[in-house]
C-alpha cells in the first residue's frame, strides 16, 4: 500500500513537471511582453518592475497588426467554411454510395495526406489562375491543403449515421439537394465542427503559403508579419513577445474552448474504442 | 439506381477539381519542369535534359547535406516522439491528481503556430541571455550550457529538440486514447496469470496499442519528411549548411529564382513521398474501414 501511495504521488510530480516545461516558454514571452526594453533585453523569466502596457500600443501600431488580423481572420475563417463545404460533400458522396469510382476517388483524396506540395510549380498554377498576390489566392490554397485530411476525418463519421434517416427522406422525397442540406449536415455537425476548429487553427498558424504567393504586406496574415516585425526589432523583445502575444492568443483562446472536439478529432480516425 | 441518383457524383466535381488543379497538377508539372532550365531571369524556358539532377546530386557534399539531414530528423523525432508521448501517455493514464488540466497542457504547444515556437525558442535557446543556458547555470550545471543554435554540433540536436517539444503532446493524446480502449479485464487476466508490470506492458499494452502506434508514427514519418518551418525560423539552414533540410533548399532555391532546381528537387521528393503515402494511406483508409 505505502509503494502504491510513494508511485501515485511520483507520478504526480512527474506529470506536474511537465506541465511546468510545456508552459514556461510561454510564460517567459508573456512576462517580457509587460518589461521595458532594457529589462526584456534578457528575456529573463523575471517579474516586470513595472507593467509596460504600451508595448502592446506600439506594436499594434508599428506592425501593421490591425491589418494583419483582419487578413488572418478572413484567410481563416473564408477557407475553413470552403474546406468544410468542399470536404463534406465530397466524403458524403462517397461513403454514401460506394461504388469502384467513388472510392478510388476517396483514395485519390486523402492521397493528399501523404504527399507534399511543390510550391515551385504551384507558382506557375497561380499565374495561370491569375491568383498570385491575392487574398482569394490564399484562401483557395489553404482550403485545398485542408481537404485531404477532412475528407478522411468526415468519410470515417458518415459511416457511423445510420442510413435509415436517408431513407425516410428519400421516402418522403428530397431531392438529393435537401437530403444533404437538411439531413445530412444536421447529423454530421459534431464532425464538422471539429473539422471546422481544426482547420481554423491551421490556416491561422500557415506561414508557408503567404510566405511563396503574398509579396504585398497589406495582404499578410498575422504569423507572416510577426516574422517580419522579428527581423525589424530583434534587439526589442518587449515588443517582439507582446507582438507573439497577440498572434498566439486567437488560437490558444479557441483551442481551450474547443479542446474537447479538438482532442476528439486528433484521436478519431486513429484509434476506435 | 436510386444511390446514383441520390447521391450524385457531380456534387463532388468542385472538391475534385480544386484538388487537382491545385495539388495534383504542380505535382506531376514538377516532372516536366525538372528538366528545364526554368528560372527567374529569363523568359524562355528550355530543355536541359537531367542537367538539374546532375547538379543536385554532384554539387559538393555540404550542399548536399540536406538529404541526410532530412533523414536524420525524421528518424530522430519519430523515435523521441513515439518513445516519450508513450511515456506520457502511460503516466497521464491513471492516477493522476487534475487530469484534464495537465492533458490540456501538454498539448498546448502543439496548437500554437510553429512560427511561434521557433521565435520564442530563438530566445529561449539564446546562448549568452537565454532562458535554457541561465537555468544551467543557476542550478550549477555550467558545463551543459551550450551554443544551441550557433554550434554546429548542437543546432541540429536543437532543433530537433524544439520540434519534439512541439509535437509530443499531439502524439500523446492520440497514444492516450489508445491506451483508454483497452479494457481492464485484459490486465487483470494477466495479473492472474501471474504477469509483472514489464510483462503487461509488453504482452498486453503494446499488442493493443499497436494501431494507435503505427498512425502516430506515420504523422511523425510525413511531418518529419516535410519539415521546414522550425528549421527556416531557428537558423535558416545554417550554420553553413549543418541544418538544411529539403523543403529549406527547395525554398533557397526559389527564392534565388533557380526554379528548375527548386522543381527538381520537388520531384524527388513527391515520387519518394506518394510512393511511401500509397502504402500509408491504404492502410489508413482499411483501418477507417474496418473500424
Amino acid at each position: 500500500m505505502k509503494g502504491k501511495t510513494i508511485l501515485s504521488v511520483l507520478r504526480n510530480v512527474f506529470a506536474w513537471a511537465l506541465s511546468l516545461i510545456m508552459f514556461v516558454p510561454f510564460a517567459l514571452i508573456l512576462v517580457n511582453s509587460l518589461k521595458d526594453r532594457v529589462q526584456a533585453n534578457t528575456m529573463s523569466i523575471k517579474l516586470p518592475t513595472e507593467l509596460h502596457w504600451s508595448n502592446y500600443a506600439v506594436v499594434i501600431e508599428e506592425g501593421k497588426l490591425i491589418s494583419s488580423f483582419f487578413n488572418s481572420l478572413l484567410y481563416a475563417v473564408a477557407s475553413t467554411l470552403l474546406s468544410v463545404a468542399l470536404a463534406s460533400v465530397a466524403a458524403y458522396i462517397f461513403s454514401r454510395n460506394a461504388t469502384r469510382l467513388n472510392r478510388a476517388m476517396y483514395f485519390f483524396l486523402i492521397m493528399g495526406i501523404a504527399m507534399p506540395v511543390n510550391y515551385v510549380t504551384l507558382t506557375k498554377v497561380m499565374q495561370w489562375t491569375q491568383l498570385i498576390n491575392t487574398q482569394i489566392g490564399i484562401i483557395v490554397l489553404l482550403s485545398v491543403m485542408a481537404i485531404p485530411f477532412s475528407v478522411f476525418l468526415i468519410y470515417g463519421f458518415v459511416g457511423t449515421v445510420p442510413r435509415e434517416l436517408d431513407e425516410a427522406g428519400i421516402v418522403d422525397g428530397c431531392s438529393p439537394f435537401r437530403l444533404f442540406g437538411s439531413i445530412a449536415i444536421p447529423l454530421l455537425t459534431p464532425v464538422l465542427v471539429t473539422v471546422c476548429i481544426l482547420n481554423f487553427m491551421n490556416c491561422w498558424s500557415d506561414f508557408v503559403l503567404p510566405l511563396y504567393y503574398l509579396n504585398n504586406s497589406d495582404k499578410w496574415p498575422m504569423t507572416l508579419a510577426v516574422y517580419n516585425f522579428f527581423g525589424r526589432f530583434q534587439v526589442n523583445w518587449n515588443l517582439v513577445s507582446a507582438d507573439i502575444v497577440l498572434t498566439t492568443l486567437p488560437v490558444i483562446l479557441i483551442y481551450l474552448l474547443g479542446q474537447k472536439y479538438i482532442i476528439s478529432g486528433m484521436t478519431s480516425g486513429s484509434v476506435k474504442g | 439506381m436510386i444511390k446514383s441518383k441520390m447521391y450524385p457524383f457531380y456534387y463532388t466535381w468542385a472538391t475534385l477539381g480544386l484538388y487537382l488543379v491545385f495539388f495534383i497538377v504542380p505535382g506531376l508539372m514538377g516532372f516536366y519542369y525538372s528538366f528545364t532550365d526554368w528560372n527567374s531571369y529569363s523568359n524562355e524556358i528550355n530543355f536541359i535534359g537531367v542537367d538539374n539532377f546532375k547538379k543536385l546530386f554532384s554539387a559538393d557534399e555540404n550542399y548536399m547535406s540536406f538529404v541526410y539531414n532530412t533523414l536524420k530528423f525524421t528518424f530522430f523525432t519519430v523515435i523521441l516522439k513515439t518513445v516519450l508521448g508513450l511515456l506520457f501517455a502511460m503516466a497521464l493514464n491513471d492516477g493522476i491528481r487534475m487530469k484534464g488540466f495537465h492533458r490540456v497542457m501538454l498539448f498546448l504547444p502543439a496548437v500554437v503556430p510553429m512560427l511561434v515556437v521557433g521565435l520564442i525558442f530563438k530566445s529561449v535557446l539564446n546562448p549568452a541571455t537565454g532562458l535554457l543556458n541561465e537555468t544551467l547555470r543557476a542550478i550549477g550545471l555550467d558545463f551543459m550550457a551550450q551554443k544551441w543554435l550557433v554550434d554546429v554540433n548542437w543546432a541540429f540536436k536543437s532543433i530537433i529538440g524544439v520540434d519534439v517539444w512541439k509535437g509530443v503532446g499531439y502524439i500523446m493524446i492520440i497514444l492516450l486514447a489508445g491506451l483508454q480502449s483497452i479494457s481492464r479485464t485484459y490486465y487483470e487476466a494477466a495479473a492472474i496469470d501471474g504477469a509483472n508490470v514489464w510483462q503487461k506492458f509488453v504482452h498486453v499494452t503494446l499488442p493493443l496499442l499497436m494501431p494507435a502506434l503505427v498512425v502516430t508514427t506515420v504523422l511523425n514519418l510525413l511531418h518529419g519528411l516535410k519539415v521546414f518551418e522550425v528549421v527556416y525560423v531557428l537558423t535558416n539552414g545554417g550554420p553553413g549548411y549543418a541544418t538544411d533540410v529539403l523543403y529549406t533548399t527547395i525554398f533557397k532555391e526559389f527564392s534565388l529564382g533557380r526554379y528548375g532546381v527548386g522543381t527538381a528537387l520537388s520531384s524527388v521528393l513527391f515520387l519518394f513521398m506518394t510512393i511511401a503515402g500509397y502504402f500509408v494511406i491504404r492502410l489508413m483508409a482499411k483501418e477507417e474501414n474496418e473500424g
